[in-house]
């Protein structure tokens, strides 16, 4: 009974290892290698999937959220009679926090997911073997160019999250609620950082973004070639990419704020 | 056809992502590049700088001429020092002038006001505003109109 317990942790162990290795070589063989003018179109063609496809959901989403942040904000600082805060904290919050990580987190379904399950497929059709018969290198032709998309894409979709969330905030604020406008932008522009703040959200997105897009495309090559394969793979996606943005984030934070 | 569609938009995308950046640093942060290089510093020292902090604005008649580059204490004169950062172009700031310390509307925050001395001889860099008024306390001026009452 107890051999049998030990046994399990031993082989889960095993296995974790096992897959850590091999996601540590996909990337480094995806990474490690002649850069090659020919991928280039390739990669912008990942853009085009990953990013500009993406704008429409970041835009959406960083409308809503901009704006409830100025709402929730209101009514709490407008009982010490402090709106004219407001925009700071607005700015703030998506700046550092919000942009970088539910952009990840959104990049994470609706990017990351497809990623994995277009490359699951590629696998589970033998798409991929039959390219490396013809004498095509698969990472380079496949996982590469993803890679390098994903990883350009989500600082920049994060930063138009932030800057989305700002502008409905201060259409919120100042065109609905009636902040004065002088004073919710130039309170924003003391206190918000270039240094301090923008550029530590956009090395935490740019973190985020290797991060999801290396896992996705680590599920994806590395599914069962079965339909509950591909399934468990792109749920995995979304679940391991969404738990390690929020762990990663506590810890970024706590590195590059010191207390 | 279809490539010639994907590259103008990837161009578009980042752009507009370049564009949002420029917003964040400009308009958010008010980061502006090579303004350090020409200023130049004055010093002042206060009883009480009350909320004043770095980067609060200098100005003069309400404009702003530069910002709040540090606020220290200052074991020797045992008070607040602060090091203003003036914009090079404003180079006739008389040596009698003196440096009060507002608040922007009513629970705003804090900057400093020059008020223009009548001294033909004008700052430099590196020189002391020796003229100064400390900040407004509300506690304080509540505690002296209390006093008073009684």
């Amino acid at each position: 009974m107890l051999i049998h317990a030990l046994r399990r942790i031993g082989r889960f162990g095993f296995e974790m290892l096992s897959s850590m290795g091999r996601a540590l070589r996909l990337l480094s063989s995806a990474l490690i290698r002649r850069p090659d003018h020919r991928n280039i179109p390739l990669i912008i063609g990942q853009i085009y999937q990953l990013g500009v496809l993406s704008i429409l959901i970041i835009v959406c989403s960083g409308f809503a959220i901009g704006a409830v942040l100025a709402l929730q904000g209101y009514t709490q600082l407008v009982r010490v009679g402090s709106e004219s805060a407001l925009g700071l904290g607005v700015a703030l919050v998506l700046v550092m926090e919000i942009g970088p990580v539910v952009s990840a987190l959104l990049f994470a379904g609706r990017a990351g997911s497809a990623v994995t399950a277009e490359i699951g497929l590629m696998k589970a059709t033998e798409q991929l073997a039959s390219m490396e018969m013809i004498g095509v290198d698969p990472i380079s032709r496949i996982i590469a160019p993803r890679f390098w998309g994903g990883f350009i894409v989500l600082p920049l979709l994060a930063l138009m999250f932030s800057v989305v969330g700002i502008w409905a905030g201060s259409l919120v604020a100042v065109d609905w609620l009636g902040v004065y406008s002088g004073s919710f932008w130039s309170v924003m522009e003391q206190g918000v950082d270039f240094f301090d703040h923008v550029m530590k959200g956009i090395i935490k997105s740019i973190v985020f973004g290797f991060v999801v897009i290396w896992i996705s495309l680590y599920q994806g090559y590395d599914s069962l070639p079965t339909s509950e394969g591909l399934s468990k793979a792109t749920t995995n996606t979304v679940v391991f990419s969404s738990v390690w943005i929020l762990v990663l984030d506590f810890f970024l934070t706590l590195m590059m704020f010191e207390l | 056809m279809q490539s010639l569609k994907i590259e103008v938009l990837v161009g578009v995308f980042l752009l507009l992502s370049l564009l949002c950046l420029g917003f964040l640093a400009v308009k958010v942060s008010g980061f502006s590049l090579g303004k350090s290089n020409d200023r130049y510093l004055l010093y002042s020292h206060f009883e009480q700088v009350g909320g004043l902090t770095v980067r609060s604005k200098v100005a003069i008649s309400g404009v702003e001429i530069g910002q709040v580059l540090a606020i220290e204490y200052d074991q020797e004169t045992m008070n607040a020092k602060v090091t203003l950062e003036i914009d090079s172009s404003i180079s006739s700031i008389p040596s009698d002038s003196t440096a009060s310390i507002l608040t922007e509307g009513l629970l705003g925050s804090k900057y400093i006001s020059i008020s223009l001395g009548a001294e033909d001889q004008t700052l430099s860099g590196g020189d002391e505003i020796f003229d100064t008024q400390s900040a407004v306390i509300l506690e304080e001026l509540i505690g002296k109109f209390l006093i008073e009452q009684f």
